[in-house]
């Protein structure tokens, strides 16, 4: 067995719809060791959540489908398994939290019996003792076990969330899947959750593929980053290399386009331009049409993955030493 | 909001009947009655008062649970209502489980297979439903299994067998609306976020759709149910008098022919209770589908 949990090679999704194929994830490359929390960091459209779907085989279909690639978890080619064998993994080996607490949870169930579900159908536990585990994790996510038979809309946005993260842990998984867990909850319950997941984490060693735009809870939860930009990863690196050297000019730019506490910087630096349209990717390089140092040949050639050091990969031409930096990077 | 309502239906069907040509004395003595005994009747009913006087006079007995005797049968006219009530129900609640024992399942199929040849073929049929008149329904139906094929009664309740024929009359259209309420609230409910949490959980597509998708989507098709149910009780009057079914309706329908009206203002009256008792019921029964709603209410 390989110390890695999740292998995703060459994935390719795509969302076949009238308007034309939606090229979502495009030969995506990622792996993540056991116990690890990886960030996926990208833009809004940039393929993340397509991406996590896939490790799930939850991509909805029709539009989406899965077109080409493997995803290894634990040395097993999920995109293999029949559905029934799928199922067994879905929530108890791997399970997932979405982005928004107000609508995951299904509003005429009560919590507790949404807890209980999963660890009744993955450990074959009777309804009764499923639901004294199901009163067991809300405690452990902080909730008076009396609540259990309340239903979601007694409680309000950060509670849901920690009951969806009960859903989640409730049957041990191997591989968590947080997809922006904390993007519709207010500041200060951001922190709790974060807390929460990270102290929860660290007790069952559960790997973790954490979803943000947030640079800042990146820096705070995770040991690895891959930056994704139009369906694949185009930086993967420790969180110190990347947060102390960054590489690619769109990890540059997303840096840049955040206010720093150390240096006094007049102006902040967005990166101009658009997410391209995924359903007409720029040829060669994608970032090209936003990339300062863009010249014609990054119009043409796809850039190959270039190991700067140990754990560090970026994907662009100027470290393959085909053209050179505008400016010093 | 009961209250107004059912005086205000009451106004319409009272002038409606007064203003429509036919006296009601001329209908009870007979056309052959000598024009001085009419005009005593007249007289004593109160039939050469003004409009608006009679139709007090009818609110006031009315309020005191009095609405006059039928002028044929000289009986008081909410004994008769109350009489052919059980068979309406009957025919009504037949109609109605048929379309949800239809309507519901052939929905939840159509939508967990949206844009497939049974969905297709599914929503045509439902659309036909939909559009098929009643009475032509009714009828065909007779013309096929009665004359025909000799199968079953055409008319009249006398046992199970009379009550096929009117029960499909009545269930189809419903049935068709219950389909599609069902398959388009089904389509809105498995596109939800907590469906895929369902189905990040590792619970079986099956149980997904039959345990966290139906109690959501069945919210909006139990308030339609309920609506049907009210026309059902009351707009019945077509197919009842097709197979000439004893109830309320097609009472209704003679005793508009008969220019019968303290048989007919009960029989409006009585339908606009029993519609609004029926939605009364169906708001109740809400609490118990929707835990957002009960809590309002604690």
């Amino acid at each position: 067995m390989s110390d890695n949990i999740l292998e995703i090679k060459d994935l390719v999704v795509h969302y076949i719809t009238d308007e034309g194929v939606v090229e979502a994830v495009n030969g995506l490359n990622m792996t993540l060791k056991r116990g690890e929390t990886l960030g996926l960091v990208g833009e809004t459209g940039a393929g993340k959540t397509t991406t996590a779907l896939s490790i799930l085989r939850l991509v909805p279909n029709p539009p989406g489908k899965i077109i080409s690639g493997e995803i290894h978890f634990d040395g097993e080619n999920l995109l293999e398994l029949s559905e029934e064998e799928m199922r067994s993994i879905r929530g108890n080996k791997i399970s997932m939290i979405f982005q928004d607490p107000m609508t995951s949870l299904n509003p005429v169930m009560t919590v507790g019996e949404q807890i209980a579900e999963g660890i009744e159908i993955h450990q074959g536990l009777s309804t009764d003792e499923a639901m004294e585990k199901a009163h067991e994790m809300l405690e452990l996510v902080g909730i008076p076990r009396e609540r259990a038979i309340d239903y979601p809309h007694q409680f309000s946005g950060g509670m849901k969330q920690r009951v969806v993260i009960a859903i989640a842990l409730a049957c041990n998984p191997s591989l968590l899947i947080a997809d922006e867990p904390t993007t519709a909850l207010d500041v200060t319950i951001q922190a709790q959750v974060l807390e929460l997941m990270r102290n929860l984490r660290e007790e069952f060693n559960t790997a973790m593929i954490l979803i943000t735009h947030d640079l800042g809870i990146v820096a705070e939860t995770c040991d690895k980053v891959a930056v994704m930009y139009a369906g694949e990863v185009i930086e993967y690196a420790t969180l110190e290399q990347l947060f102390e050297n960054p590489k690619h000019p769109y990890t540059i730019g997303l840096f840049g386009s955040i206010p720093s506490l150390e240096h006094d910087v007049e102006r902040l630096k967005p990166i101009k331009g658009l997410m391209p349209d995924p359903t007409n990717l720029p040829s060669g390089c994608p970032f090209h049409p936003r990339c300062s140092h863009a010249q014609d040949i990054c119009k043409e050639r796809k850039p190959i993955v270039t190991n700067i050091e140990e754990g560090h990969m970026v994907k662009c031409l100027i470290y393959e030493g085909v053209i050179e930096a505008k400016e010093v990077l | 909001m009961l209250i107004p309502v059912i005086i205000g239906v009451t106004f319409i069907v009272y002038s409606i009947m007064f203003f429509t040509p036919g006296d009601p004395a001329l209908i009870i003595l007979g056309e052959n009655a000598p024009e001085e005994q009419v005009e005593k009747l007249r007289e004593e009913m109160g039939l050469n008062d003004p409009f608006i006087i009679q139709y007090l006079r009818f609110l006031k007995n009315a309020l005191k649970g009095d609405f006059g005797r039928s002028y044929s049968t000289r009986k008081p006219v909410f004994n008769e209502v109350f009489s052919r009530f059980p068979a309406t129900l009957k025919l009504s609640t037949a109609g109605l489980l048929l379309a949800v024992a239809i309507g519901i399942p052939i929905g939840i199929i159509s939508a967990t297979r949206q844009y497939s040849l049974l969905d297709s073929i599914t929503m045509v049929l439902a659309l036909l439903g939909v559009s098929m008149p009643n009475f032509w329904l009714g009828l065909m139906l007779i013309l096929l299994f009665s004359v025909r094929l000799g199968l079953l009664p055409s008319g009249g309740d006398v046992g199970f067998a009379s009550l096929i024929l009117p029960a499909i009359t009545l269930g189809t259209g419903v049935a068709a609306i219950i389909t599609r309420m069902t398959r388009s609230s089904m389509l809105e409910v498995i596109r939800q976020d907590y469906i895929r949490t369902a189905r990040a959980k590792g619970v079986a597509e099956r149980r997904v759709i039959n345990k966290h998708a139906l109690k959501n989507a069945l919210i909006p098709v139990v308030t339609v149910i309920g609506l049907q149910f009210g026309y059902l009780l009351g707009g019945a009057v077509l197919t009842e008098t097709v197979f000439s079914w004893p109830g309320v309706g097609r009472l209704m329908v003679e005793a508009i022919k008969q220019k019968d009206t303290p048989v007919v203002l009960a029989s409006v009256i009585f339908m606009s209770v029993v519609f609004s008792i029926v939605n009364l019921l169906v708001d109740i029964l809400y609490a118990f589908l929707d835990p957002r709603i009960k809590s309002q209410y604690r």
